[in-house]
């Protein structure tokens, strides 16, 4: 099995986090009574996966690089809340307030984001304890802001990133966009394939690539079909992919890119692998670690965003304890906690399993207090499969040298 | 003899009270294997590290090619031509060989992101030339063997037109096959006129290998001599006694 795995050159951690995926799925249609995948419920599954998922994105390269953010929360309702106040309290009437204030949502996440990069990687201290700082600041500050007054009202046309009435791209746009997808992503594909036979390297077995195709292509025209059954209340008017899915596509498509085709994410990933050999090679690891949270920090303001539209006002307490559901969820996706591994797509699927058991249980009119302790525990077996995998992997490596 | 690529003139290094190297002299010539040899504590590696830039040098001077050279980091090393290949290699095990090879220097495109292509095709090309047999460029080097590690970092430290190349304790780790192609992949690197210094404990490690060898201890030079002047039994003898 692992040397078939292994030929075939499929991430196990992805095909792992699918597999369970498509057994959760079918386990909690089956005991909601078929109430689990309908168009209408993968549509809301959709939505909600998406603040948690921005945020995944960023925290697999925090995690790869060994390090850790626990901030993310606070920032998302720090920035949340900087935002909506920027809308609502001080350019309440201007058109272009709305990505004003996305811009400096987002830098602000940003700016704090790479200030804790500079304790972290000058000052030598670890990142969980200037996260840890990070989170409560960032929530006393939020609170501070409005005196935890609620902010509202938002511009309607802003409201649409949350995914609402009018949330979402419409039946022909989201076809459009999916072709597209499908498109580049297939050309990709046998660019590298040919690359690789250019320079004689050893292709992938056919096989594992048509497969690999095979499920990228029917997962996105598959989700578009889905969600294009999806009606407006009271009519056949299709919605389309809702904007936040928009969102959270172009989020991991870029983090993707920055953490495999920059010298950026290639000295992340270095870092994680051995922080002496990054060193030695030169690498600038204090600037790298620096980029790292000023990155996460900036997609905890896109999250903010997101948030913030999809309540339709700014609140103290938004994103409170997400940062346990987005290390959840990139762990899930196959990022090992001891660094070096792990993968954007694993994290975005590892944020759509946790919303999935989040949504089935509300579903099946669990209380949260339950929901609570079945995620955690579907954490723990997470990571510890993790752990068992890893120490097979080592003992065949072992045996290899 | 050539006139030296390499001389060091009276290197000193303390670290607090530590005397780790002290007044050392050492002249490298192209092409030749050098023999470094020393008990554990004598200050060969610490020697290296002034060579390669990871500490400086507190008194005395490095001079390339007959002029006075600082070297700062191992950026101002590398820029000089000298390479370091550390014990433990210093490679990320989790990147492939094109990765690592290219850590902190890789080839860009015109946008400023990796050059895949480029250094795929440039990894083929030096990897080839080391090991003809070699073609897991794309696996993560924490799956490859002893020797296949060994032959990257080399093969890193070749990539940018290296004069000097160090390699502290190359053969320890190694099973004696793998160790025997890395002791004819250093023979053929000599060859192209590159000066190779071999830093070790064990005399037998190295003793065949060399051209000459140097023996440390207590941070100072013992004694520099052709090999062809010595028998393992008086290297041994150095080593131990110091004289
Ligand atoms: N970074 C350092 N700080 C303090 N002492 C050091 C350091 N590096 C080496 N030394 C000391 O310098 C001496 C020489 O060490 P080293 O150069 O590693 O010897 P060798 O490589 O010959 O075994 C030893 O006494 C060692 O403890
Ligand atoms: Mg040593």
């Amino acid at each position: 099995m692992g040397r078939w795995l292994r030929e075939s050159e499929l991430d196990p951690r992805l095909i792992g986090t699918l597999l369970a995926l498509f057994s959760i799925w079918l386990v909690l249609d089956r005991v909601t009574g078929g109430l689990f995948l309908t168009p209408r419920n993968l549509y809301n599954l959709a939505v909600q996966s998406s603040v948690v998922g921005v945020m995944a994105c960023g925290m697999v390269l925090v995690i790869v690089a060994r390090h850790i953010d626990l901030s993310v929360g606070s920032l998302l309702g720090l920035t949340g809340m900087l935002l909506a106040a920027m809308q609502a309290d001080v350019l309440p009437a201007a058109a272009w307030a709305w990505p004003l204030s996305i811009a400096v949502g987002v830098a602000v996440g940003a700016g704090l984001g790479a200030l804790q990069g500079v304790w972290v990687a000058y000052a030598g201290l670890p990142a969980f304890v200037v996260t840890l700082a990070g989170l409560l600041i960032y929530r006393g500050c939020a609170y501070l802001l409005t005196d935890g007054r609620t902010i509202s009202p938002l511009d309607p046309t802003f409201e649409r990133l949350g995914g609402g009435i009018d949330g979402a791209i419409g039946p022909e746009a989201s076809w459009v966009l999916g072709l597209a997808a499908v498109a580049v992503f297939v050309t990709r594909q046998l660019r590298v394939r040919m690359d690789r036979a250019r320079h004689g390297i050893p292709a992938r077995a056919v096989w594992s690539e048509a497969l690999q195709m095979g499920l990228g292509v029917m997962g996105v025209l598959g989700f578009v079909a889905v969600i294009n059954l999806h009606t407006l209340p009271q009519s056949d008017e299709a919605r389309g992919i809702p904007i936040p899915v928009v969102v959270l596509a172009v989020v991991a498509v870029g983090m993707h890119a920055l953490a495999r085709t920059t010298p950026f994410g290639r000295h992340v990933f270095a870092m994680g692998g051995s922080q002496r050999a990054a060193v030695r090679a030169g690498v600038n690891v204090a600037r790298t670690t620096v980029g790292l949270f000023a990155v996460m920090g900036a997609l905890a303001g896109v999250a903010g965003a997101l948030t913030v539209a999809r309540l339709g006002a700014g609140t103290s307490s938004m994103g409170t304890l997400s940062e346990l559901a987005v290390i959840a969820a990139t762990v899930i996706g196959g990022t090992r906690l001891a660094g070096g591994v792990g993968s954007i797509a694993g994290a975005v699927l590892g944020a759509v399993l946790m919303q999935s058991l989040e949504n089935g249980m509300v579903l099946l009119g669990v209380s949260s207090a339950v929901r609570q302790v079945g995620i955690g525990l579907v954490l723990l077996l997470a990571v510890w499969l993790d752990a068992v995998w890893q120490r097979r992997a080592g003992g065949l490596a072992e045996e290899g040298a | 003899m050539s006139e030296p690529l390499l001389e060091l003139r009276g290197v000193t290094k303390t670290f607090g009270g530590v005397h780790a190297v002290e007044t050392m002299d050492l002249g490298l010539v192209a092409g030749e294997v050098h023999g470094l040899l020393g008990h554990n504590g004598a200050g060969k590696s610490t020697l290296m590290k002034l060579l390669s830039g990871v500490h400086r040098i507190d008194a005395g001077e490095i001079r390339l090619a007959g002029a006075a050279i600082e070297l700062r980091s191992p950026r101002d090393a590398q820029r000089h031509g000298i390479e370091m290949i550390y014990q433990d290699l210093a490679l990320a095990d989790n990147l492939d060989s094109v990765a690592n090879l290219f850590l902190g220097r890789e080839l860009r495109t015109r946008l400023g992101l990796l050059d895949e292509g480029a250094m795929e095709r440039r990894a083929t090309e030096l990897l080839g030339d080391l090991n003809p047999d070699f073609h897991q460029l794309r696996e993560p080097v924490g799956r490859l063997s002893g020797g296949q590690r060994q032959m990257v970092a080399i093969a890193r430290a070749l990539l940018f037109d290296a004069r000097i190349l160090v390699m502290d304790e190359p053969t320890a780790a190694l099973g004696p096959a793998e160790s025997q192609n890395v002791s004819a992949l250093i023979r053929r690197l000599a060859e192209r006129g590159i000066a190779i210094v071999l830093v070790s404990h064990d005399l037998h490690d190295v003793f065949d290998l060399s051209d000459r060898i140097t023996v440390m201890k207590n941070g100072r030079l013992v004694a520099t001599a052709p090999r062809s002047e010595l028998d393992p039994d008086r290297v041994l003898e150095l080593i131990i006694a110091g004289r």
